[in-house]
């Protein structure tokens, strides 16, 4: 699946809640159910700025040529949208995630929902995503 | 006999909601529950009247004009002056400097007073429950002047440890700036001993009144503060405009904080002289509207009667502290003996954001995180508590929608 099928099955997981209690009681399960971070990775570095939660957030760059994202919060709800980054950039190339376009924030209506500071915390996240991604390009062009 | 019969009765909260008009509003579907007030409060229709009625019918610049606008404006303006004077009972009017609020108040005194009277060696002491902006300024002036800068400490109960304090305060203390009320606990510091033990040594003593002014009666004369800084927003008042008083001889000595327009008598390329109390320190065209619309503010609580507010007040804060304290897992972070309207809470394996977010999606609006107050949260080991703080709009069946709403988002995060 490309990263805008994942993103459209999202909203299209998202569209059978009536109402953002239930969103919310799904995204904290996805929060729950995000294998915990090895606290090896729980340092300064991997930690994103902007969350008024912590977030710790560590990249990996494969042999097949892709990153893997693993990532973890003190705070379940912001864990739970991790989560569903990691469903849609983990695994892809660094141009694919480079050039998401990552709607689905947006069309599920969490921008809108979640207060400025908080989705803030969401921007920075996907932020850093891309920052590993163009940082891992540069890493391989050098390489070549 | 009627009067006295009203005077009786304690405050009629459903009249004072019908004078706020936000409160009619619905967030996320749900009635608005207002829990934000150490924040911010809402303001009554007389507040937004007084801000729409000035720029609608007599807008002009102050103090300058000769023509009736000007003049009406400035008698407007003044006026605000004459009751901060007597809200806070203040000696005279000259005291009364009009600030951005209570932060641009506490730098005023930094960059003025400080920069005056602080040599290499000095001391100034503050407490472990400060609002950043009465640490940021202290810690500025202090690297400028090599002075140093001490802290009270606070027990486990989130109050100031005054036998600390005491053997803090030495002839090099140079000025002490605590806060009247925590806006992160509530608690109630005893100012008047904390004043008197300073002037002792010599010291002078600011009193950041930014959460104390709308929940405490004030009198900087019995209370022998020598600075007492607050913000209108927090009183019921518009945002941007606030208050600094200063003792009028203290006040005189100090130097000018920025130059400009309004603050000079007269300006010639080799000398300026300065005007006087209290025009000295507000240089430029102020915020006129608000500062007109903050007199709205202080009639509104002096005739809806101070003692009704604070006993309301109490009242709501004995009972949420009650019904807090019986959702299992929930800790009450900072339990003072005297403390107004307001509880910081944590609650067992559940992050405060968490909370916040899930109260927000029932309309409830609280806050989360360290208040402004890191270093305080720090003392505590904590990163963070959720605050609910109240006002006299603010009802029992409010709160009771928080416990509900707390109740269930424990269900859900846990
Ligand atoms: C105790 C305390 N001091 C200072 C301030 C700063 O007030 P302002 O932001 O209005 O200048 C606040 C506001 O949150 C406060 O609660």
């Amino acid at each position: 699946m490309t990263i805008q099928q994942v993103e459209d099955e999202i909203v299209e997981e998202f569209s059978l809640f009536d109402s953002w209690d239930d969103k919310y009681e799904y995204i904290i399960d996805l929060g729950k159910r995000l294998a915990p971070l090895d606290d090896k990775y729980k340092i300064d570095e991997n930690k994103v700025r902007g969350c008024q939660s912590t977030v710790w957030l560590a990249a990996e760059y494969k042999e097949d040529g892709k990153i893997y994202f693993t990532a973890d919060s003190d705070a379940i709800i912001v864990k739970g949208l991790i989560s569903m980054l990691i469903r849609v950039l983990s695994g892809r190339t660094p141009d694919e995630i480079i050039n998401a376009p990552l709607t689905f924030i947006q069309r599920i209506g969490m921008t809108t929902h979640l207060a400025q500071t908080r989705s803030n915390g969401l921007l920075s996240m996907v932020k850093q995503m891309k920052n590993y991604a163009v940082a891992f390009k540069i890493k391989n062009s050098q390489l070549q | 006999m009627q009067v006295a019969a009203d005077l009786q009765k304690g405050l009629d909260v459903y009249a004072i909601r019908e004078q706020f008009p936000i409160l009619k509003r619905e967030v996320k579907g749900k009635p608005l529950v207002y829990f934000d007030n150490a924040a911010t409060s809402q303001k009554p229709q007389v507040v937004i009247d007084a801000l729409v009625n000035y720029y609608t019918n007599y807008n002009a610049n102050i103090h300058r004009g000769i023509h009736t606008l000007a003049e009406e404006a400035t008698a407007a303006f003044e006026a605000t002056r004459d009751t901060v004077q007597k809200f806070i009972g203040a000696a005279s009017r000259e005291e009364i400097i009009f600030t951005r609020g209570t932060t641009e108040g506490i730098n005023l005194v930094a960059y003025t007073w400080g920069r005056q009277n602080l040599q290499a060696g000095d001391e100034v002491i503050i407490s472990g429950m400060e609002h950043h902006s009465n640490i940021v300024p202290w810690q500025i002036i202090c690297e400028e002047k090599n002075a140093v800068l001490k802290v009270i400490p606070v027990d486990d109960n989130g109050e100031l440890i005054l036998e600390e304090f005491e053997k803090l305060l030495t002839e090099k203390t140079k000025i002490v700036s605590v806060v009247h009320v925590s806006n992160a606990l509530g608690t109630v510091n005893p100012v008047k001993q904390i004043i008197d033990a300073a002037h002792a040594k010599g010291a002078v003593v600011l009193i950041d009144g930014a959460q104390s002014s709308v929940h405490l009666d004030i009198n900087v004369q019995e209370m022998d503060c020598d600075f007492f800084a607050f913000s209108a927003h927090k009183l019921y008042g518009p945002t941007g405009v606030g208050a600094l008083y200063g003792k009028k001889q203290i006040l005189e000595a100090m130097p000018v904080f920025q130059g400009g327009g309004e603050m000079i008598k007269e300006v010639t390329f080799a000398k300026t002289t300065y005007n006087d109390l209290p025009y000295k320190y507000e240089a430029g065209t102020p915020n006129i509207a608000d500062v007109v619309a903050f007199k709205a503010a202080l009639d509104f609580m002096t005739e809806t009667g101070m003692k009704k507010m604070r006993d309301y007040e109490h009242e709501l804060l004995a009972y949420a502290t009650e019904q807090l304290e019986q959702i299992e897992g929930l800790k009450i972070i900072g339990k003072a003996r005297e403390k107004t309207s307001l509880i910081s809470f944590v609650i067992d394996k559940v992050h405060p954001q968490d909370v916040g977010i899930l109260l927000d999606n029932r309309g409830i609006a609280v806050r989360t995180g360290h208040h402004c107050a890191q270093t305080l949260m720090e003392r505590f080991c904590i990163p963070g508590t959720i605050r609910a703080s109240f006002a006299i709009y603010n009802t029992k069946e409010e709160i009771d929608a928080l416990v509900e709403g707390l109740k269930k988002a424990i269900k859900l995060l846990v």
